[in-house]
């Protein structure tokens, strides 16, 4: 699709490639013939941790920062919802209104990945992975300790989406329209803005910080401000997976699920938005039906395996894989067509030397 | 060092875009710079030779603050700049291309040029995409056409030719209207087609835009340049123009002599 036409208005939808059409139209209609189950468990909880994932995929893919504090920040928005909101446990719970909780909650997100930026980008490569897997780890012992905030050990339960416009937003149903409006609001604007100044500054400063200096930029607020629209991103999966989980709780932010996040983005693959939510799916379909393969403790190893063999034989995930596949079916293609053009030439009678 | 009158009559011609006092750079015990006192004019064209480990890949890390010097004070257009970060200093009208390409590898031509036009202007944070109206787009595309890149706009950066690369570079150090420039060795590796584009673009550059060169081929350093720095062990050895430092005994001995036969 050609980002000039479409901001240029003449965009109509037969730009879209075939493909990338139908997926859409899959997406929509999924709700239509799949079971709540499938629906909810399946679907809308593959759109929230690949959002999530994505949010780590422009960081690593587009920054070159590779941050294991994605999920923390997507915990501590989820916290703040049942904090600042209203929550069944009896401590805390301010019942702020859902149009203060959201924004509030996002924004403190945000401004805490900003922070946690701040710190690790004079970092690079394994430390910034190190620094970023402290934070992740603090915070994880910080809210287990803290009962007076964050209700220590228990956390927080009963938190639940408004009721708008008479939708119960956690019906399976409306929820995996909202996550999906979500992540795919997101997807677009990570797409959209690649293409942007600060995209390609951004990923200029991946390639090369010490010329973005010498070229007049302050790469280091450049990657606090990238840290930021990541903790946005982050933050309202965040949002999302509390309403889905109904609970929140130190397990919610351990260490487990921290690299299941890298996990993901590494196996979808970090050089483009659809990574990871290639990886969420594979994710989230393993987590689901591994068990009907091997026992339920083995989940990590299937998982771990699975890693492996993604890594092994491609570096850039299910993408590189995908990207090393197409050239040969597209020549394929091209020589199935080229095949049909010199048959219909030898029919009407044309030298096989004549040139078209 | 003693300058001569006609070094004189030039250094005092206008007012100084860089001013360097008791500059020094160790490295551990390694004195890279010692003691380094140095005046360029505004529009002034500087070359700076010396052989290998003379000092003047540093002396451009001392003025761009790549690495800081140890000790002394830096001077851009007048301003004190000893204490400032490199992107601040850029922003004072400073550019530099590096020995050694650096460039953006995964961007196209036209964006690294466009990244490099828009990092001195304002709106570096924006979200939106750069349409081809805009202002620093158009500045990139002209300066597509004056380093002769206007068909590989759109390649990847990764995938240039080494003189090409060498061609990007120059295209970046001239984006957003410096007034002080400083050539690393923009010549090394170059065709002799390639190296008389290079001088062309030097001499075609405006008036106010000064630079200090740094180039092993002596041919091409007295061509661009209407001064020279000799460096010698960290220290500036002499002064003086083209014709004063090649007919300069000491030079043509420590120099040229040993230089002539292998450049």
């Amino acid at each position: 699709m050609d980002a000039r036409r479409l901001l240029s208005g003449n965009f109509s939808f037969a730009d879209l490639h075939p493909g990338v059409l139908l997926v859409i139209v899959f997406l929509l209609a999924y709700p239509g013939f799949a079971s709540d189950f499938f629906v909810f468990q399946i679907g809308a909880y593959t759109l929230i941790l690949g959002t999530i994932a994505l949010s780590l995929m422009m960081l690593g893919g587009y920054g070159g920062m590779v941050s294991l504090a994605q999920l923390t920040v997507a915990g501590l928005a989820g916290y703040l919802v049942a904090i600042v909101g209203t929550n069944s446990v009896g401590v805390m719970g301010l019942g702020w209104p859902w149009w203060i909780t959201v924004p509030f909650a996002i924004l403190a997100a945000a401004v805490f990945s900003a922070l946690i930026g701040a710190i690790s980008v004079r970092t690079e490569g394994i430390y910034t992975i190190m620094i970023t897997l402290a934070i992740a780890v603090a915070f994880f012992y910080f809210v287990r300790q803290n009962y007076v905030v964050f209700n220590g050990f228990t956390g927080f339960a009963g938190i639940e989406p408004p009721t708008l416009f008479g939708v119960y937003w956690r019906d399976p149903v409306p929820f995996y329209y909202l996550s999906l409006t979500v992540a795919g609001g997101f997807y677009a604007a990570v797409l959209y803005a690649s293409r942007s100044t600060f995209g390609l500054s951004l990923q200029a400063i991946r390639d090369n910080p010490r010329r973005m200096r010498a070229l007049g930029y302050d790469v280091t607020l450049h990657r606090v401000f990238a840290y930021f629209l990541a903790g946005l991103i982050a933050g309202t999966a965040g949002v999302l997976m509390v309403w889905f989980n109904g609970r929140i709780s130190p397990g919610s932010v351990g260490v487990d699920i921290v690299i299941d996040i890298l996990v993901i983005a590494v196996v979808g693959g970090m050089r483009h938005p659809i990574g990871p939510f290639l990886g969420a799916l594979v994710f989230v379909l393993l987590q689901n039906f591994a068990i009907d393969l091997i026992d339920r403790e083995r989940f990590n190893t299937v998982i771990g395996l699975a890693f492996l063999l993604v890594v092994l034989f491609s570096p850039d995930g299910l993408l590189g894989l995908w990207q090393r596949v197409r050239p040969k079916l597209r020549f394929a293609r091209t020589a199935r067509y080229e095949a049909g053009r010199a048959e219909e030439r030898d029919r009407q009678g044309a030298g096989p030397l004549e040139q078209t | 060092m003693p300058g001569t009158d006609a070094f004189s009559r030039l250094q005092s011609a206008g007012r100084y875009a860089l001013e360097l006092e008791a500059v020094s750079r160790h490295f551990g015990a390694l004195v890279a710079l010692a003691d380094i006192n140095m005046t360029v004019a505004a529009g002034e064209r500087r070359a700076v030779l010396g052989s290998n480990g003379a000092g003047k890949t540093t002396l451009f890390n001392a003025i761009t603050g790549d690495f800081p010097p140890t000790t002394g004070r830096v001077r851009l257009f007048g301003e004190d700049v000893t204490d400032l970060p490199v992107h601040e200093r850029i922003r004072r009208g400073l550019r530099r291309t590096y020995q050694i390409s650096l460039l953006f590898n995964g961007l196209s031509v036209i964006d690294n040029i466009y990244l490099a036009c828009r990092g001195v202007s304002r709106r570096r944070f924006s979200l939106r995409r750069p349409g081809r109206d805009e202002s620093a787009m158009e500045t990139a595309e002209t300066l597509l056409g004056a380093v002769h890149l206007e068909e590989a706009r759109d390649m990847l950066v990764e995938a240039l030719s080494y003189g090409q690369q060498r061609q990007l570079e120059i295209a970046l150090a001239l984006a957003g209207a410096p007034r002080l420039i400083l050539f690393d060795e923009p010549a090394a590796g170059l065709s002799p087609t390639e190296r008389s584009e290079l001088i062309e673009i030097l001499q075609s550059l405006p008036e106010h835009m000064g630079y200090i060169i740094i180039e092993h081929d002596m041919d091409v350093a007295l061509r661009v340049s209407e001064s020279v720095t000799m460096m010698h062990n960290g220290r500036i050895f002499r002064e003086g123009t083209p014709q004063e430092i090649e007919n300069d005994p000491e030079v043509q001995e420590l120099y040229l002599g040993q230089g002539g036969g292998h450049a």
